[in-house]
């Protein structure tokens, strides 16, 4: 009845990937936008310090007697100092040609139409960022055009760089935590939801065929309106074998019990011996038949019980009391006496119905093999663990047959003028099995059959 | 003892009803839920017995009001279940005890008896014969202001005896009043309970003879 189900991933974890993958996506974006933007932002305002400087260059240029000249101030170069010493190179053509300034430094690559360009070159083996703008001198006759190029290295905003990057990076994996740390919140109370539902279902006992009436997410209300139809089918059809069962039983054993009856009146009347024998038989068969029956109903139900037992606090002591009480009749038809020793509270965790079944079983057989006058003695105890004991007086078991008794229509060959099913001990051996106990038999030695039940 | 019998197989109630005659019962048959409850109303009954399934009704409905009309007289189920769970239903609805068909009448016997004495309601039972006593439900013989406890066997066996005093039992019929079908006895057997018996009969004017190839006779001087 407990199959396995087959599980194919887990919604959970699927949610729960997917928000926090999501989470991981959206902070290396957010890096990347704020690193590129960042950087974006201190290359202009670099650009704008060396184009000034490239400005203030050209403007100290002029033509005096027919030929250029340049007297920049310091402050050209000086105002772009920076806090990591960033090199500055410059250079200032006329007509293409150096006349101050590093000769090596790369040309300029003019876009055309513009006269300033800001571009990243490679100076030295290092990259510099270079800025050059141009301009026409316009002296008596003559207009002549020179170029300014000024380049600076990038120390300094590389490590303004990095520090942004640093500082955005620790940003990105805090949004990551936070955002991680909502994502299994929201699935943890998503899937609360499923686990209460399922709770709920499965702490029910084994005939709890009632639909689910807790409140339920919508989501989850076509799920739980089919269970519930499910189970209405389900209760419908439990009730309808029940009533069968009910109506089959009384069907069988009625006739039989007549014919019981008659059987029996018949032989207070009749004297002679075979037709006595004869009676006898037929009373006996129809035992045997009706037993039968009741064991192969009662192995079934336990076998259905055991799969969803009810879990409840059974006084041991109180159990054996009541089938005592039940049994006296019985007893006394063979003047048999019932001897109880009982320790207080013996308390064990299991379904009431089938703990009754078994030891009912037991203190049946015992009745049924223990000889008229004599005594079955009953022991409820805590030591080592919760046991019911019960011995008879009778001729014991077979010691060879003592392992298979318990074995499904195994009989002793020492009790075959006795009726019997053969399913008594296989009942209250898979009763003891299903609440992880154990059934031993022995035999005492100073004669008699002991049955003991421990859990 | 005087009975009601509910039970709607009449092939089934012929047969109870013989088998207790047989035992010098008296007893009433109800068919279904109707008559039951005019029998119960108008008789005076030491015990009911039920059928639970009737064709008008479940017999547990007439248990039920049978106890909520303060009806105390005590009312044994014949059920066709014999499942732990509906037994425990059965007790809890007021049924004084149960007994699952098909069924041995000596069970049926010994669970009235016990069933009556439970109830304490004993007085009508005692059957007097010469200076006995006999209380077949408690169980005791009361001679003068002696009272002898008897054993189940010892009191089934006086109990067929008593109820014919001056006719012979044949061994036979004792042997089917005293052992239950699934055990073999000899007829030597019974002899056994018949000196019991005429032990605690000693000095009370009761005796029981022996008729040799015949059987066994009560009889007072």
């Amino acid at each position: 009845m407990t199959d396995v189900v087959r599980v194919s991933g887990s919604l959970r974890n699927r949610l729960a990937v997917t928000l926090v993958g999501g989470a991981a996506i959206l902070a290396i974006l957010l890096f990347i936008i704020v690193r590129s933007y960042a950087a974006q932002i201190a290359q202009q305002g670099q650009d704008q310090i060396i184009g000034a400087s490239v400005s203030s260059i050209l403007d100290a240029a002029v033509v005096r007697d027919g030929a250029v000249e340049v007297d920049f101030p310091y402050a050209s170069l000086s105002m772009l100092g920076t806090e990591r010493d960033d090199r500055v190179f410059y250079a200032i053509y006329q007509d293409d040609a150096v006349i101050s300034g590093y000769e090596n430094l790369p040309r300029p690559q003019w876009q055309s139409g513009e006269n300033r360009t800001f571009e990243t070159v490679v100076f030295d083996g290092v990259p510099i960022r270079m800025a050059s703008a141009t301009r026409t001198l316009i002296g008596a006759n003559v207009r002549i055009q020179i170029a300014v190029s000024v380049g600076q290295t990038q120390d300094a905003l590389s490590g303004t760089l990095n520090q942004i990057s640093q500082n955005v990076a620790l940003f990105g994996i805090g949004f990551f935590a936070l955002a991680a740390l909502i994502a299994f919140w929201a699935t943890a109370t998503t899937f609360d939801q499923l686990q209460t539902l399922t709770t709920a279902i499965a702490r029910r006992g084994p005939k709890d065929l009632r639909p689910v009436a807790r409140p339920i997410p919508a989501e989850l209300a076509p799920l739980v309106s089919s269970l519930n139809s499910l189970m209405g089918r389900l209760n419908q059809s439990l009730l309808q074998s029940e009533n069968f069962m009910t109506e089959a039983a009384h069907r069988v054993r009625t006739p039989l019990a007549t014919v019981r009856s008659h059987a029996e009146t018949t032989l207070q009347r009749v004297e002679k011996p075979e037709n006595r024998q004869a009676l006898r038989a037929m009373v006996r068969a129809i035992d045997e038949s009706s037993r039968a029956a009741g064991q192969l109903l009662d192995h079934a139900m336990i076998a259905f019980r055991a799969d969803n037992m009810e879990q409840q606090d059974i006084n041991l002591g109180d159990l054996v009391q009541e089938l005592l009480m039940q049994l006296t009749p019985i007893a006394e038809m063979k003047d048999i006496a019932f001897e109880m020793a009982q320790e207080p509270d013996v308390i064990m965790v299991g379904d009431p119905i089938l703990m009754q079944n078994a030891v009912r079983n037991l203190i049946d057989n015992a009745l049924k093999y223990a000889p008229a006058e004599s005594t079955i003695s009953i022991s409820v105890s805590h030591s080592p663990s919760p046991n019911v004991e019960i011995c008879d007086q009778g001729q014991g078991f077979a010691p060879d047959e003592i392992g298979d008794l318990a074995k499904r229509f195994k009989r002793g060959a020492n009790v075959a003028g006795i009726v019997g099913s053969g399913l008594g001990l296989t009942i209250v051996e898979d009763v003891a099995h299903a609440h992880g106990g154990k059934l031993t038999l022995t035999n005492r030695r100073q004669g008699g059959a002991c049955a003991t039940l421990s859990f | 003892m005087k009975f009601l019998l509910v039970e709607d197989n009449i092939e089934l109630a012929n047969a109870i009803c013989s088998r207790m005659q047989l035992d010098g019962h008296v007893i009433d048959h109800a068919a279904n839920l109707s008559d039951a409850d005019a029998f119960s109303r108008t008789g005076e009954y030491d015990l009911i017995l039920l059928d639970i399934m009737l064709p008008d009704g479940d017999g547990r409905s007439f248990l039920k009001a049978h106890r909520a009309g303060e009806n105390d007289t005590p009312v044994i189920v014949l059920t066709a279940r014999s499942q732990v769970s509906d037994r425990i239903t059965l007790l809890d609805l007021g049924a004084d005890d149960y007994i699952t068909k098909p069924f041995d009448h000596a069970e049926l016997q010994a669970r009235c008896r016990a069933v009556l004495r439970r109830k304490a309601g004993t007085a009508r039972t005692i059957t007097r014969y010469g200076d006995v006593a006999f209380d077949p439900v408690a169980g005791h013989l009361t001679v003068g202001d002696n009272v002898i406890n008897l054993r189940n066997r010892e009191l089934r066996l006086l109990e067929l005896l008593i109820s014919a005093p001056g006719q012979i039992f044949p061994k036979t019929k004792l042997i089917d009043r005293l052992f239950s079908y699934e055990e073999d006895v000899s007829e030597n057997a019974v002899e056994v309970y018949i000196g019991r018996l005429r032990k605690h009969l000693e000095n009370t004017g009761v005796t029981i003879t022996t008729h040799r190839g015949l059987g066994y006779r009560l009889d007072h001087d």
